[in-house]
Protein backbone atom coordinates (compact mmCIF):
# COMPACT_ATOMS: atom_id res chain seq x y z
CA UNK A 1 0.00 0.00 0.00
CA UNK A 2 3.50 1.67 -0.32
CA UNK A 3 2.59 5.61 1.71
CA UNK A 4 -0.19 4.59 3.83
CA UNK A 5 1.52 2.89 7.20
CA UNK A 6 -0.25 2.79 10.49
CA UNK A 7 1.11 5.81 12.64
CA UNK A 8 1.65 4.07 15.47
CA UNK A 9 0.61 0.56 17.16
CA UNK A 10 -1.85 1.72 19.76
CA UNK A 11 -3.47 3.74 17.26
CA UNK A 12 -3.59 0.95 14.56
CA UNK A 13 -4.99 -1.64 17.58
CA UNK A 14 -7.85 0.96 17.89
CA UNK A 15 -8.75 1.02 15.02
CA UNK A 16 -7.20 3.91 13.97
CA UNK A 17 -5.25 5.29 10.72
CA UNK A 18 -2.83 8.42 11.12
CA UNK A 19 -1.17 9.38 7.40
CA UNK A 20 -1.23 12.38 5.41
CA UNK A 21 -4.53 13.54 3.46
CA UNK A 22 -2.02 13.41 -0.10
CA UNK A 23 -1.39 10.27 0.56
CA UNK A 24 -4.78 9.23 1.22
CA UNK A 25 -5.92 10.73 -1.68
CA UNK A 26 -3.79 9.51 -4.16
CA UNK A 27 -4.14 6.21 -2.84
CA UNK A 28 -7.94 6.53 -3.31
CA UNK A 29 -7.39 8.04 -6.85
CA UNK A 30 -4.99 5.68 -8.18
CA UNK A 31 -6.69 2.77 -7.36
CA UNK A 32 -9.54 3.67 -9.09
CA UNK A 33 -8.66 4.94 -12.18
CA UNK A 34 -12.17 5.46 -14.92
CA UNK A 35 -10.75 5.17 -17.91
CA UNK A 36 -12.37 6.55 -21.23
CA UNK A 37 -11.64 4.30 -24.11
CA UNK A 38 -10.73 6.53 -27.17
CA UNK A 39 -10.35 3.45 -29.60
CA UNK A 40 -9.57 5.45 -32.67
CA UNK A 41 -8.09 2.61 -34.94
CA UNK A 42 -6.50 -0.66 -34.34
CA UNK A 43 -5.06 -0.07 -30.95
CA UNK A 44 -8.57 -0.09 -29.62
CA UNK A 45 -8.95 -3.74 -30.25
CA UNK A 46 -6.00 -4.68 -27.37
CA UNK A 47 -7.46 -1.91 -25.44
CA UNK A 48 -10.57 -3.68 -25.19
CA UNK A 49 -8.80 -6.91 -25.08
CA UNK A 50 -6.95 -5.07 -21.78
CA UNK A 51 -10.20 -4.22 -20.13
CA UNK A 52 -11.79 -7.88 -20.94
CA UNK A 53 -11.19 -11.06 -18.84
CA UNK A 54 -8.24 -12.22 -19.70
CA UNK A 55 -6.22 -9.34 -19.09
CA UNK A 56 -8.14 -8.25 -16.64
CA UNK A 57 -7.68 -4.46 -15.51
CA UNK A 58 -10.02 -4.69 -12.89
CA UNK A 59 -6.70 -5.90 -10.68
CA UNK A 60 -5.59 -2.38 -10.43
CA UNK A 61 -9.07 -0.90 -9.98
CA UNK A 62 -9.19 0.81 -13.74
CA UNK A 63 -11.76 -1.77 -14.92
CA UNK A 64 -14.93 0.51 -15.26
CA UNK A 65 -14.17 2.32 -18.72
CA UNK A 66 -17.11 4.29 -19.23
CA UNK A 67 -18.17 6.08 -22.52
CA UNK A 68 -18.92 9.17 -21.11
CA UNK A 69 -16.52 11.72 -20.60
CA UNK A 70 -18.01 12.69 -17.44
CA UNK A 71 -17.15 10.29 -15.49
CA UNK A 72 -13.91 9.63 -16.12
CA UNK A 73 -10.28 10.19 -15.53
CA UNK A 74 -7.93 8.59 -17.52
CA UNK A 75 -8.48 9.45 -21.17
CA UNK A 76 -6.74 6.46 -23.26
CA UNK A 77 -6.00 7.53 -27.02
CA UNK A 78 -5.80 4.08 -28.71
CA UNK A 79 -5.40 4.51 -32.40
CA UNK A 80 -4.52 6.85 -35.24
CA UNK A 81 -5.92 10.57 -34.16
CA UNK A 82 -6.35 12.88 -37.80
CA UNK A 83 -6.77 16.39 -37.63
CA UNK A 84 -10.27 15.96 -38.22
CA UNK A 85 -10.65 14.04 -35.21
CA UNK A 86 -8.63 16.26 -33.18
CA UNK A 87 -10.75 18.50 -32.24
CA UNK A 88 -13.23 16.16 -30.87
CA UNK A 89 -10.58 14.45 -28.79
CA UNK A 90 -9.59 17.45 -27.28
CA UNK A 91 -13.23 18.40 -26.69
CA UNK A 92 -13.60 15.05 -24.50
CA UNK A 93 -10.55 15.77 -22.41
CA UNK A 94 -12.19 19.01 -21.84
CA UNK A 95 -15.36 17.27 -20.66
CA UNK A 96 -13.79 14.97 -18.58
CA UNK A 97 -13.55 16.25 -14.63
CA UNK A 98 -10.16 17.51 -12.67
CA UNK A 99 -8.08 15.32 -11.53
CA UNK A 100 -7.81 13.51 -14.89
CA UNK A 101 -4.45 11.51 -16.87
CA UNK A 102 -4.09 10.92 -20.27
CA UNK A 103 -2.33 7.60 -21.71
CA UNK A 104 -1.13 8.00 -25.42
CA UNK A 105 -1.84 4.38 -26.35
CA UNK A 106 0.57 3.29 -29.55
CA UNK A 107 2.89 4.43 -32.07
CA UNK A 108 0.32 6.45 -34.11
CA UNK A 109 -0.92 8.33 -30.66
CA UNK A 110 2.47 8.58 -29.36
CA UNK A 111 3.96 9.91 -32.52
CA UNK A 112 2.07 9.76 -35.39
CA UNK A 113 3.64 6.63 -36.33
CA UNK A 114 4.06 5.12 -39.64
CA UNK A 115 1.18 7.55 -40.68
CA UNK A 116 4.12 10.86 -41.43
CA UNK A 117 1.45 12.57 -43.69
CA UNK A 118 -0.91 15.95 -43.87
CA UNK A 119 -3.77 14.11 -42.64
CA UNK A 120 -2.99 12.56 -39.04
CA UNK A 121 -1.93 14.77 -35.98
CA UNK A 122 1.94 13.63 -35.30
CA UNK A 123 1.59 12.95 -31.85
CA UNK A 124 -1.60 13.50 -29.60
CA UNK A 125 0.89 15.65 -27.44
CA UNK A 126 0.60 18.13 -30.04
CA UNK A 127 -2.99 18.58 -28.64
CA UNK A 128 -3.29 16.78 -24.92
CA UNK A 129 -0.90 16.38 -21.83
CA UNK A 130 0.11 13.53 -22.04
CA UNK A 131 1.20 11.57 -19.15
CA UNK A 132 2.72 7.87 -20.22
CA UNK A 133 3.48 6.87 -24.13
CA UNK A 134 3.39 3.50 -24.67
CA UNK A 135 5.55 1.99 -27.92
CA UNK A 136 4.02 -0.75 -30.25
CA UNK A 137 2.00 -1.52 -33.00
CA UNK A 138 0.07 -1.99 -31.54
CA UNK A 139 1.39 -2.54 -27.74
CA UNK A 140 0.23 -6.09 -25.98
CA UNK A 141 -2.47 -5.54 -23.30
CA UNK A 142 -0.05 -6.23 -20.75
CA UNK A 143 2.16 -2.68 -22.33
CA UNK A 144 -0.85 -1.14 -21.23
CA UNK A 145 -0.84 -2.53 -18.06
CA UNK A 146 2.19 -0.96 -17.89
CA UNK A 147 1.75 2.23 -18.66
CA UNK A 148 -1.08 2.06 -15.70
CA UNK A 149 0.96 1.12 -12.90
CA UNK A 150 3.37 3.57 -13.88
CA UNK A 151 0.21 6.47 -13.87
CA UNK A 152 -0.41 5.08 -10.67
CA UNK A 153 3.62 5.76 -9.29
CA UNK A 154 2.57 9.25 -10.90
CA UNK A 155 -0.38 9.78 -9.14
CA UNK A 156 1.33 8.71 -5.70
CA UNK A 157 3.67 11.71 -5.94
CA UNK A 158 1.03 14.47 -6.58
CA UNK A 159 -0.31 16.80 -4.30
CA UNK A 160 -3.96 17.71 -4.16
CA UNK A 161 -3.61 19.44 -0.99
CA UNK A 162 -0.98 21.71 -2.65
CA UNK A 163 -3.66 21.95 -5.42
CA UNK A 164 -6.51 22.92 -3.79
CA UNK A 165 -4.58 25.87 -1.32
CA UNK A 166 -2.37 27.28 -3.98
CA UNK A 167 -3.98 26.73 -6.92
CA UNK A 168 -3.00 24.86 -10.04
CA UNK A 169 0.20 25.71 -12.04
CA UNK A 170 2.14 24.79 -8.93
CA UNK A 171 2.21 20.74 -8.73
CA UNK A 172 5.15 18.95 -7.14
CA UNK A 173 8.58 18.55 -8.99
CA UNK A 174 8.01 15.36 -11.53
CA UNK A 175 4.10 15.67 -11.76
CA UNK A 176 3.74 19.36 -13.59
CA UNK A 177 1.40 19.17 -15.70
CA UNK A 178 0.73 21.27 -18.85
CA UNK A 179 -3.02 21.67 -18.47
CA UNK A 180 -2.86 23.45 -15.02
CA UNK A 181 -1.79 26.37 -17.11
CA UNK A 182 -4.57 28.36 -18.43
CA UNK A 183 -6.29 27.52 -21.33
CA UNK A 184 -4.62 27.64 -25.51
CA UNK A 185 -1.11 27.56 -23.52
CA UNK A 186 -0.86 24.11 -23.00
CA UNK A 187 -1.27 24.35 -27.00
CA UNK A 188 0.76 26.93 -27.76
CA UNK A 189 3.88 25.78 -25.82
CA UNK A 190 3.41 22.12 -27.45
CA UNK A 191 3.82 22.73 -30.89
CA UNK A 192 3.36 26.30 -32.15
CA UNK A 193 5.93 28.45 -30.01
CA UNK A 194 4.04 31.43 -29.36
CA UNK A 195 0.31 32.07 -29.34
CA UNK A 196 0.74 35.04 -32.09
CA UNK A 197 -1.52 34.84 -34.77
CA UNK A 198 0.78 33.80 -37.66
CA UNK A 199 0.60 36.12 -40.44
CA UNK A 200 -1.59 35.15 -43.67
CA UNK A 201 -4.32 32.83 -43.82
CA UNK A 202 -0.98 29.74 -43.81
CA UNK A 203 -0.02 27.45 -40.96
CA UNK A 204 3.61 26.32 -40.73
CA UNK A 205 5.13 23.89 -43.39
CA UNK A 206 6.54 21.00 -41.65
CA UNK A 207 10.46 20.61 -42.14
CA UNK B 1 -22.35 -1.31 -79.87
CA UNK B 2 -19.17 0.22 -78.14
CA UNK B 3 -19.19 3.32 -75.55
CA UNK B 4 -18.33 5.26 -78.19
CA UNK B 5 -20.55 4.99 -80.54
CA UNK B 6 -23.84 5.05 -78.73
CA UNK B 7 -22.51 8.40 -77.67
CA UNK B 8 -21.46 9.46 -81.02
CA UNK B 9 -24.79 8.44 -82.27
CA UNK B 10 -26.17 10.76 -79.40
CA UNK B 11 -24.51 14.18 -79.11
CA UNK B 12 -23.82 16.36 -81.74
CA UNK B 13 -20.41 16.17 -83.40
CA UNK B 14 -17.84 18.33 -82.26
CA UNK B 15 -18.71 19.04 -78.64
CA UNK B 16 -16.55 16.33 -77.37
CA UNK B 17 -13.38 14.50 -78.46
CA UNK B 18 -12.52 10.84 -78.22
CA UNK B 19 -8.97 10.08 -77.44
CA UNK B 20 -6.71 6.72 -76.69
CA UNK B 21 -5.82 6.47 -73.42
CA UNK B 22 -2.73 3.77 -72.72
CA UNK B 23 -4.53 1.93 -70.72
CA UNK B 24 -7.36 0.78 -73.69
CA UNK B 25 -10.71 2.04 -71.75
CA UNK B 26 -12.56 4.16 -74.41
CA UNK B 27 -12.45 7.54 -73.07
CA UNK B 28 -13.55 11.32 -74.14
CA UNK B 29 -12.29 14.84 -73.47
CA UNK B 30 -15.12 18.03 -73.13
CA UNK B 31 -14.54 21.35 -72.12
CA UNK B 32 -16.40 22.80 -68.78
CA UNK B 33 -18.92 24.28 -70.58
CA UNK B 34 -19.92 21.14 -72.36
CA UNK B 35 -19.65 18.91 -69.87
CA UNK B 36 -23.42 18.97 -68.49
CA UNK B 37 -24.63 18.07 -71.65
CA UNK B 38 -22.31 14.83 -71.96
CA UNK B 39 -22.79 13.55 -68.86
CA UNK B 40 -26.75 14.47 -68.83
CA UNK B 41 -26.43 12.03 -72.65
CA UNK B 42 -24.38 9.65 -70.46
CA UNK B 43 -27.17 9.08 -68.01
CA UNK B 44 -30.12 9.22 -70.46
CA UNK B 45 -28.97 7.95 -73.60
CA UNK B 46 -26.18 5.83 -73.07
CA UNK B 47 -27.14 3.40 -70.34
CA UNK B 48 -24.25 4.10 -67.54
CA UNK B 49 -26.13 4.03 -64.41
CA UNK B 50 -23.64 4.27 -62.11
CA UNK B 51 -20.58 6.63 -61.62
CA UNK B 52 -17.47 4.78 -60.23
CA UNK B 53 -15.43 7.74 -59.41
CA UNK B 54 -14.80 11.29 -59.53
CA UNK B 55 -11.11 12.05 -59.16
CA UNK B 56 -8.68 15.26 -60.58
CA UNK B 57 -4.76 14.60 -61.76
CA UNK B 58 -3.17 17.62 -60.97
CA UNK B 59 -1.02 18.14 -64.40
CA UNK B 60 1.14 20.95 -63.77
CA UNK B 61 4.29 19.21 -61.92
CA UNK B 62 5.61 15.67 -61.76
CA UNK B 63 5.51 12.90 -64.29
CA UNK B 64 1.85 13.31 -65.49
CA UNK B 65 2.82 16.98 -66.45
CA UNK B 66 1.54 18.17 -69.93
CA UNK B 67 0.45 21.55 -68.96
CA UNK B 68 -0.93 24.18 -66.13
CA UNK B 69 -4.26 22.47 -65.27
CA UNK B 70 -6.18 20.31 -63.11
CA UNK B 71 -7.75 17.04 -65.01
CA UNK B 72 -10.86 16.10 -63.45
CA UNK B 73 -11.54 12.90 -64.20
CA UNK B 74 -15.42 10.80 -64.32
CA UNK B 75 -15.36 6.68 -64.73
CA UNK B 76 -18.62 5.04 -65.16
CA UNK B 77 -19.93 1.49 -65.75
CA UNK B 78 -22.94 0.33 -67.51
CA UNK B 79 -24.72 -2.81 -66.28
CA UNK B 80 -26.64 -3.06 -69.42
CA UNK B 81 -24.02 -3.07 -72.11
CA UNK B 82 -21.36 -4.01 -69.86
CA UNK B 83 -18.79 -2.08 -70.54
CA UNK B 84 -16.91 1.57 -69.25
CA UNK B 85 -15.89 4.90 -69.87
CA UNK B 86 -13.90 7.57 -68.96
CA UNK B 87 -14.47 11.69 -69.28
CA UNK B 88 -12.08 13.84 -69.14
CA UNK B 89 -12.45 17.62 -68.66
CA UNK B 90 -9.65 20.06 -67.61
CA UNK B 91 -9.89 23.15 -65.57
CA UNK B 92 -7.32 25.73 -64.52
CA UNK B 93 -5.19 26.01 -61.63
CA UNK B 94 -6.65 29.34 -60.74
CA UNK B 95 -10.68 29.19 -59.81
CA UNK B 96 -11.04 25.90 -61.24
CA UNK B 97 -14.50 25.09 -60.99
CA UNK B 98 -17.03 22.41 -62.89
CA UNK B 99 -20.40 21.81 -63.06
CA UNK B 100 -21.92 18.79 -60.14
CA UNK B 101 -23.00 15.47 -61.75
CA UNK B 102 -24.52 14.52 -58.04
CA UNK B 103 -28.24 14.99 -59.17
CA UNK B 104 -27.83 12.38 -61.75
CA UNK B 105 -25.68 10.28 -59.88
CA UNK B 106 -26.84 10.54 -56.23
CA UNK B 107 -24.02 8.52 -55.14
CA UNK B 108 -21.43 10.81 -56.76
CA UNK B 109 -22.36 13.52 -53.77
CA UNK B 110 -19.19 12.12 -51.84
CA UNK B 111 -16.50 11.46 -54.57
CA UNK B 112 -16.69 15.31 -55.12
CA UNK B 113 -16.58 16.55 -51.70
CA UNK B 114 -13.64 14.54 -51.90
CA UNK B 115 -12.27 15.68 -55.41
CA UNK B 116 -12.78 19.49 -53.79
CA UNK B 117 -11.22 18.37 -50.41
CA UNK B 118 -7.97 17.27 -51.89
CA UNK B 119 -7.89 19.29 -55.14
CA UNK B 120 -9.69 22.51 -54.59
CA UNK B 121 -12.45 21.72 -57.54
CA UNK B 122 -15.56 23.75 -56.74
CA UNK B 123 -18.19 21.44 -58.34
CA UNK B 124 -20.87 24.16 -58.39
CA UNK B 125 -24.42 23.55 -57.78
CA UNK B 126 -23.17 20.59 -55.16
CA UNK B 127 -26.27 20.20 -52.25
CA UNK B 128 -23.41 20.32 -49.91
CA UNK B 129 -20.16 20.93 -50.71
CA UNK B 130 -18.04 20.39 -47.82
CA UNK B 131 -14.76 18.84 -46.95
CA UNK B 132 -14.79 15.23 -46.34
CA UNK B 133 -11.21 14.43 -44.89
CA UNK B 134 -9.87 16.88 -43.60
CA UNK B 135 -10.92 19.79 -40.83
CA UNK B 136 -13.79 21.77 -41.86
CA UNK B 137 -11.85 25.11 -42.14
CA UNK B 138 -8.05 24.13 -43.21
CA UNK B 139 -6.78 26.45 -46.15
CA UNK B 140 -4.64 23.67 -48.11
CA UNK B 141 -5.72 21.08 -50.69
CA UNK B 142 -3.17 18.15 -49.80
CA UNK B 143 -3.28 16.68 -53.33
CA UNK B 144 -2.27 19.50 -55.78
CA UNK B 145 1.38 19.05 -56.56
CA UNK B 146 2.66 22.58 -54.79
CA UNK B 147 1.27 21.27 -51.37
CA UNK B 148 4.71 19.92 -49.31
CA UNK B 149 5.39 16.45 -49.35
CA UNK B 150 4.93 15.85 -45.12
CA UNK B 151 2.16 18.37 -44.54
CA UNK B 152 1.19 21.61 -43.50
CA UNK B 153 -0.12 21.65 -39.94
CA UNK B 154 -3.50 23.45 -39.10
CA UNK B 155 -2.37 25.90 -36.68
CA UNK B 156 -4.90 28.35 -37.62
CA UNK B 157 -7.51 26.16 -37.42
CA UNK B 158 -6.00 24.93 -34.09
CA UNK B 159 -6.11 28.26 -32.68
CA UNK B 160 -9.89 29.21 -33.50
CA UNK B 161 -10.88 25.64 -31.89
CA UNK B 162 -9.14 26.57 -28.91
CA UNK B 163 -10.85 30.03 -28.96
CA UNK B 164 -13.93 28.44 -29.19
CA UNK B 165 -13.27 26.02 -26.52
CA UNK B 166 -12.33 28.82 -24.20
CA UNK B 167 -15.42 30.96 -25.04
CA UNK B 168 -17.45 28.26 -23.37
CA UNK B 169 -15.34 27.14 -20.84
S1 LIG C 1 0.07 2.07 -33.35
FE1 LIG C 1 -0.23 0.45 -34.88
S2 LIG C 1 -1.91 -0.77 -34.06
FE2 LIG C 1 -1.94 1.20 -32.98
S3 LIG C 1 -3.35 2.50 -34.15
FE3 LIG C 1 -1.31 2.86 -34.93
S4 LIG C 1 -1.13 1.46 -36.67
FE4 LIG C 1 -2.84 0.74 -35.42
Amino acid sequence: MGSLKPATTAAHDAGFLATRADALINWGRKNSLWPMPLGLSCCGIELMAMIGPKFDIARFGAEAARFSPRQCDLLIVAGTLTWKMAHACRTIFDQMPDPKWVIAMGVCSSTGGMYDSYAVVQGVDMILPVDVYVPGCPPRPDAVIDAILKLQKKIERESPLKVLFQGRGELDEGGTREFDMPPNQAVATHRIGTFEPVAGEGGEERT
Amino acid sequence: MTAIDRITAAMAEGTFEVIEPRDGMPCVAVAADGLRALMECLRNDCGFETNTFVTAIDRSAGALAIEPCYEVTYQFLSHAHGDRIRVRVRVPLTDPKVPTITDLWPGTSFCERECYDMFGIVFEGHPDLRRLLMPEGYDHHPLRKDFPHRGIEPDRLYREWERGRAATR
